[in-house]
Formats: C-alpha cells, sequence, structure tokens
C-alpha cells in the first residue's frame, strides 16, 4: 500500500505480542485444575467479563469488515452492527444468568443437564467444533488478506507464513494461559480496540464540525452510488430473492450471537449469575459505542478516501478503516489501526481455540469416552492436545480460504449458531417437555440443514464470488440460510419431542428450573 | 408436571423436617440436599418466575418486533425509509440508531429491575434451604 510503513506496522503488533504473551505467563503460573483452564476459576469480576466478551466478540470482520461494508455499501452495511448490539438482548435476559447456573465449562453441560448424557453431549461438542472452526477459518483468512495490505506481502507463501504465525502464537495463548490468560488478552485487545475506534469517531465528527450530517453529505459525493448509499438497498434491494436474503441475514446476525460457542463459555468465567449480568451490561455498553462508531468510521471512509480507492485497495472492501487512518493520521495511525486489527484476529482466534479444546476434552473425552470418570489432569492435558490441534487445523483452512470475504464468512458462523444452538438451548431452559430426542433433533436439524444450504447456496458455487466460481450445484437462492435452517431447527425440536422418545425427566427439570433462576445446588454465591 | 414420576438417583423421601432435626429448613430432602421438586411448587419461587417473566416475555416481544419491523421497512419500504429528516440523515439511518439506543434501555431497565425485583426474592428462595448449607 502506498506509504505504508513496514516497520512500524510490524513493531507495534510486535509490542502488542510480546506484552500480552508476558502478562498470560504472568497472571497463569498456578494453571492447573480443569476449572482453571476452561473457566479462569470462575475468579473475574462481571466487569472485566463484560470487557473480555466484548474483545471475544468483536472480530476483525466487525472492525475491519463493517467498516467497509458501510464505507461501500453505506445502508446495507450498517445492518451488521445494528444486529449485533441488539443481539445481546437475547444473551442478557434469556440465557447468560440461566447458562451461569446450571452449567460448569462448555455450553453441552447447559444441553444435556437433564437428558442423556453421552448422545447430547456428542451433538453439542460437534456443533461448537464446527461453528468455531468456521469462525476460526474466517478470521484467519482475514489475516492473510490483511498482510498483504499492511505489511505489503503480496505472496501466497508469504501470507500463508504469516497466517502460520497468528496461529502459532493464538495456541501460545491458550497453551500457558488457559482461560485465564485468555481472558486479559481479550480485555488488552478490547480496551486498545474501543478507544482507537472511539478517537478515530471523535477526530472525524471534529473535522466535519461535529455534524454528522455533513459526514454523509460529503460521503454521498465521493461515492459512485450517490444519494443512493444512504438508502436501505444497494446491496440487498435489488430482487425480491435478495431482499429475502437480506432479511435472513438479519435474523442470522440477532439470534446467533448470543449462541456462539465461545461467547457463552465466557459466562463461566465469572462467580455468579449476577456478576454474569453485569458482564452482558458491560458487553453492551461497549458494543453500543463500537457499533456507533463504525458507522462515522464508515461514512468517514467513503468522505475521506473515497469508495473507488477502497474498492481498488489490495484488501478490497477491508481495506477502508487502514486507508481512512492513513489519511488522518499517517503512518503512524496507520501503524497502530493495523496493529490493533492484528491484535483482534489474533485474540478472537485465542478465545475459539479454547472453546473447541474445552468442549471436545470435557463433552466428548470426559463424558462420552470415559463416562464422566476422567482424571481432571488427564482432560486438561486432552484439551491443550486439542488445542494444538484445532490450531493446525485453524491454520491449514486459515490458507485454503485465503482471500475469502470475512465478514461474510462470519455471517455464515452466525446462522450455524443460531440454527444449531438457540433453539436448543431455549427449549432445554423454557420448555417443561422437551426431551432427549427432541435435543438431538434440534441441535443436528440446525446443524445439517445450514451446513447443507451453505454448500448448496451461490456462497460456494455458481457466481463470480463464489468459493468455486467455475461450478454450479448452487439449488439454494439464499446466501445466508438463516431463515430456513433457523425455523427448521425449532421444528425438529418441537417434533422430536411431540413424537416420541423418552418422557422428559421431571426430577432433572425441576432441578434445572430451580437452580437456573435461583443457583441453588450450584454451589455459586 | 407430575410429581407422581420416581425421582432418579435421589432418595425419594420427602423433605419435611422434623423436630429431631432441628437445622433441616423445609425444603431439604434427607440427605441434606435441596428438594428441587418442594422447590419448585413453593410460593416464593413461583413468585420469583412470575415476575421474571413479567419483564422478559414482553421486553423480549417488544424488541424482536421493533427490529423485525426495522428490517421489513427497510427491506421493503425503501422509499419511506429515505425520507430525509435532518440535512441528510434520513428515516432509515435513524432508526437503526435508535434500535441501538433502545437496547441500551432495555439493558439497563432489566439491570434495574433484577436488582430490585428479581435479586431480592432469588434470596428468599435461596433462604428456604441455605440454612443447612451453611451450618454443615
Amino acid at each position: 500500500m502506498t506509504g505504508a510503513n513496514t516497520a512500524i506496522n510490524l513493531s507495534v503488533f510486535g509490542i502488542f505480542v510480546l506484552l500480552t504473551l508476558y502478562v498470560v505467563y504472568r497472571v497463569s503460573t498456578r494453571n492447573v485444575s480443569a476449572s482453571d483452564y476452561y473457566a479462569a476459576g470462575s475468579s473475574f469480576t462481571g466487569t472485566q467479563n463484560g470487557i473480555a466478551l466484548s474483545g471475544d466478540f468483536l472480530s476483525a470482520a466487525s472492525f475491519l469488515g463493517i467498516s467497509g461494508a458501510i464505507a461501500v455499501n453505506g445502508y446495507d452495511g450498517f445492518m451488521y452492527s445494528i444486529g449485533w448490539v441488539v443481539a445481546w438482548l437475547i444473551g442478557l435476559m434469556l440465557i447468560s444468568e440461566r447458562l451461569r447456573n446450571t452449567g460448569r465449562f462448555t455450553m453441552g453441560d447447559v444441553m444435556a443437564f437433564r437428558m442423556r448424557q453421552r448422545p447430547v453431549r456428542a451433538a453439542a461438542a460437534n456443533s461448537t467444533l464446527v461453528i468455531s472452526l468456521f469462525y476460526m477459518i474466517a478470521q484467519m483468512a482475514g489475516a492473510g488478506g490483511l498482510m498483504a495490505l499492511l505489511l505489503d506481502v503480496h505472496s501466497k507463501i508469504g501470507q500463508a507464513i504469516i497466517i502460520a504465525v497468528v496461529g502459532i502464537v493464538m495456541v501460545l495463548y491458550v497453551l500457558v494461559g488457559g482461560m485465564k490468560g485468555t481472558t486479559w488478552v481479550q480485555i488488552i485487545k478490547a480496551v486498545l480496540l474501543i478507544l482507537t475506534v472511539s478517537l478515530l469517531t471523535i477526530f472525524l465528527i471534529g473535522k466535519f464540525g461535529f455534524d454528522l450530517s455533513s459526514i454523509l453529505d460529503r460521503a454521498t459525493q465521493r461515492s459512485p452510488l450517490g444519494e443512493a448509499v444512504l438508502s436501505p438497498g444497494v446491496k440487498y434491494g435489488a430482487s425480491d430473492l435478495s431482499k429475502i436474503d437480506f432479511i435472513s441475514l438479519a435474523l442470522a446476525l440477532v439470534l446467533g450471537t448470543a449462541s456462539l460457542p465461545h461467547v457463552l463459555m465466557r459466562f463461566y468465567t465469572v462467580p455468579n449469575a449476577r456478576e454474569a449480568r453485569k458482564s452482558v451490561v458491560w458487553a453492551t455498553w461497549m458494543m453500543a459505542i463500537f457499533y456507533s462508531c463504525t458507522l462515522v468510521i464508515g461514512f468517514g471512509a467513503m468522505a475521506l478516501v473515497g469508495t473507488d480507492k477502497i474498492t481498488n485497495a489490495p484488501g478490497g472492501e477491508n481495506s477502508a478503516a487502514p486507508l481512512l487512518a492513513f489519511q488522518v493520521g499517517g503512518t503512524v495511525l496507520l501503524g497502530i489501526v493495523c496493529a490493533v486489527a492484528f491484535a483482534t484476529i489474533l485474540a478472537v482466534v485465542a478465545g475459539l481455540t479454547l472453546t473447541a479444546s474445552a468442549s471436545f476434552a470435557h463433552d466428548v473425552y470426559a463424558n462420552v469416552i470415559k463416562h464422566g470418570e476422567a482424571d481432571p489432569r488427564d482432560e486438561v492435558r486432552v484439551a491443550r492436545i486439542t488445542a494444538v490441534c484445532v490450531g493446525v487445523l485453524a491454520i491449514a483452512g486459515g490458507i485454503a480460504a485465503n482471500g475469502q470475504n470475512i465478514a461474510f464468512l462470519v455471517a455464515l458462523a452466525f446462522a450455524l449458531a443460531a440454527s444449531a444452538n438457540l433453539p436448543t438451548l431455549l427449549y432445554s431452559l423454557f420448555w417443561k417437555r422437551f426431551n432427549t430426542r427432541g435435543t438431538l433433533w434440534s441441535i443436528y436439524g440446525g446443524l445439517t440443514s445450514c451446513v447443507l444450504l451453505i454448500i448448496f447456496s451461490p456462497a460456494i458455487s455458481g457466481s463470480k464470488s463464489s468459493v468455486f466460481p467455475d461450478a454450479d450445484f448452487a439449488f439454494f437462492p439464499l446466501s445466508n440460510p438463516g431463515i430456513v435452517s433457523i425455523p427448521l431447527s425449532f421444528l425438529a425440536g418441537f417434533l422430536g419431542t411431540i413424537i416420541g422418545g423418552e418422557k422428559a425427566d421431571a426430577a432433572k427439570q425441576a432441578e434445572m428450573e430451580v437452580r437456573g433462576l435461583t443457583g441453588i445446588g450450584s454451589g455459586l454465591r | 408436571m407430575t410429581k407422581a414420576l420416581p425421582s432418579v438417583s435421589r432418595p425419594a423421601t420427602p423433605g419435611f423436617a422434623t423436630f429431631d432435626e432441628p437445622h433441616h429448613s423445609l425444603l431439604i430432602d434427607g440427605d441434606g440436599e435441596p428438594d428441587f421438586d418442594a422447590i419448585q411448587t413453593s410460593e416464593d419461587f413461583l413468585a420469583l418466575k412470575r415476575r421474571v417473566k413479567r419483564f422478559i416475555l414482553p421486553a423480549t416481544l417488544l424488541f424482536l418486533a421493533w427490529y423485525v419491523t426495522f428490517v421489513l421497512l427497510s427491506a421493503y419500504a425503501a422509499e419511506f425509509m429515505s425520507t430525509p429528516l435532518f440535512g441528510t440523515v434520513n428515516v432509515g439511518l435513524t432508526m437503526g440508531f435508535l434500535q441501538i439506543v433502545t437496547t441500551v434501555i432495555i439493558t439497563m431497565a432489566y439491570s434495574r429491575y433484577s436488582k430490585r425485583q428479581l435479586d431480592p426474592q432469588v434470596d428468599k428462595v435461596r433462604a428456604l434451604v441455605e440454612t443447612d448449607e451453611e451450618l454443615a
């Protein structure tokens, strides 16, 4: 990129990595028990965990992807911001407190609470692994594209090496720090990200005389679409089908957030339900501030850099925020923004690795293979080995998917979470009759229908922007499957329960309901 | 729910205290474990459930309806959403920003409601079993 100062970028990023590794090393000397590794001994406060939650959630897709989507598509890009803020209300009111009270380490703890343990835990682990890997590959792919832009690394081999380095550092965080170290990485990164974004926003608003209208006015002049960028429909308004795609995306955004496994797992790092609630309140404030800023940054980039320059830059849409930073603050600010973007990818991927490894070790190894009688030390060892395997898979997947659109890939992960996890969680928390068969039907029904619809969608084949542009087996017309697979999963859970299988365990249901609302029997204070 | 179902892996002894066991409060079973069936049907717990439902049901329906309205208007009423309100800021952008504002408002309202209405009631229910846990 013109004027990119590789030395500054690299050194700011290097300082971040060294600092966080040092912090991870310092906080994690006594990192031995399963509870320490998975849930940081539940020792974080609501405030700390709230900041870490926003760190875990605000991925490179949020920062680079959304500001870019707004800078290019205007209004239709803004949709992501809104969905991802509103979604936290589901986490706040329906999920967080009950999850903290009923589970210990994983999503499987809650789903299997009153069901037959082995099949349900296996299903929960499958869904966690699929979603985490999907999300992770999206992030890693983004890292490669970013590097092209920020460090002037253009060869595929160079980018592959960088993806591998990101993967190795993140596995180090997880192995050395467990949940405690990873949480501190999230906190540091979230503070850096929010500070950078807010300062950039305040600067932009100030530059335009504290008048939002004049930013928009200027933006419309620099966009080839003119006034249309301020109205809905630029990206999704073309046909009836694209409008349904838009609604489908909007549904996945709002329903997927609170059922992402790495977000769910964060609620176990606090000591009780009240702190879990406080975490979501903090996270919601951070999200509200962050996503309001993306609106200004997106339109600001459109106004100051211009849409054409952004779409023609090496990173495409994703380069909007870095280009804007370069425009207003030169190489130093560019270096900072780039480093923050790297830090974001690194931290999110670390959180996902930890979640995937916990789910495999706790649900599959300890409960399915060892029937709940695994030595906790073995369990942690299995989790660590899994973390390395997941890291290797993510590096390989990231290299393979290098160059794909990150915000879009991430949106698919949300559709998966909303389809496989949300119906199951809501049913098991709120519906007395829900049984093992219903649970399995809703998890597998949502997961497989969503995966199949993605495979046969235009995202994979049949159009220029597909993964396989030359093949065409896209008989499902929508690029986001949520509008079909989410209701389907609700229906499958309902039918599975109604049609038969064993009756719900009434005693366990009583325990789960009482425990979910009050924490009685959980040992939590 | 039907109380006739056999409870799994828990002694079926009812959790009512006798004068021989002065430390046991009402809702703890023979082993000193909480008697969840009895708690679930206790007046205090039912009151807690009602209070929870009174807030989260309308609030959830409200914010989902408001969000879906916004999405549908964006998809099918683009004309209306592009009506300028002040300067270049149009109805759609304002409504989108208001989604963020209402999210924060509902969050704070729930937080306040929980502190005032739910937490004290949770403590009441917990008190039904806590006597024993503390002595144990």
